[in-house]
């Protein structure tokens, strides 16, 4: 934390604000998953972690290394193209899985 | 300035940390195996966001690889697991 110091207020306060609305989507989402009483809403929970927790706090992260680095990161896009693309897959084959085991 | 991102980063982390908590505890209880099989995917999810926090807290930019490592192994970790589930064997 010692490059914080020289970071700009119009930098600082969205990074912050993106950084505690990633975390608490990330914890809504957790328990969401944790309180749901069936498998078919449980799965409603993951789904908020994936986009809004992870793509909070890559944007953030974004911005944050880009100003360090005083040129345009972009290596979280890879992690944002992959995570948004492979989400709806495993959930797509979590739903398979639930319903082929349940009419078994 | 310092002071704000500071605290921020230690609440999202602390949060990210309690998901996690909350994560494994449904691992734990979970009644059946495709309700084990959703806390472990996200479970993988949370490890990214946490590792992403940290990187961003230590001021490295070499954590990105980790978390990309950690997608690619979890997405694939999650459909074997699948494909176990539905067949009984995840190689053909």
């Amino acid at each position: 934390m010692m490059q914080a110091e020289q970071l700009p207020l119009w930098l600082g306060i969205p990074v912050a604000i993106l950084l505690l609305f990633g975390g608490l989507f990330t914890l809504i989402g957790a328990l969401g998953l944790y309180r749901s009483p069936d498998f078919y809403q449980r799965i409603h929970g993951p789904a908020v972690v994936v986009t809004l927790g992870l793509g909070c706090v890559l944007i953030a992260s974004m911005g944050l290394f880009s100003y360090w680095q005083s040129r345009l990161v972009v290596h979280e896009l890879l992690i944002t193209l992959f995570a948004f693309m492979s989400a709806p897959v495993s959930a797509m084959l979590m739903m398979r899985v639930a319903v082929y085991r349940r009419k078994k | 300035m310092l002071v704000i991102l500071s605290y921020a980063l230690t609440a999202s982390l602390i949060m990210v940390a309690l998901a996690i908590l909350l994560c494994g505890a449904r691992l734990l209880l979970g009644p059946t195996a495709q309700d084990r099989m959703l806390a472990l995917d996200t479970l993988w999810v949370c490890a990214i966001i946490l590792v992403l926090l940290v990187g961003i807290r230590v001021g490295n930019s070499l954590y990105f690889e980790l978390a990309l490592l950690i997608a690619l192994l979890g997405f694939v970790s999650t459909m074997a697991l699948a494909k176990f589930l539905m067949r009984g064997e995840s190689i053909e």
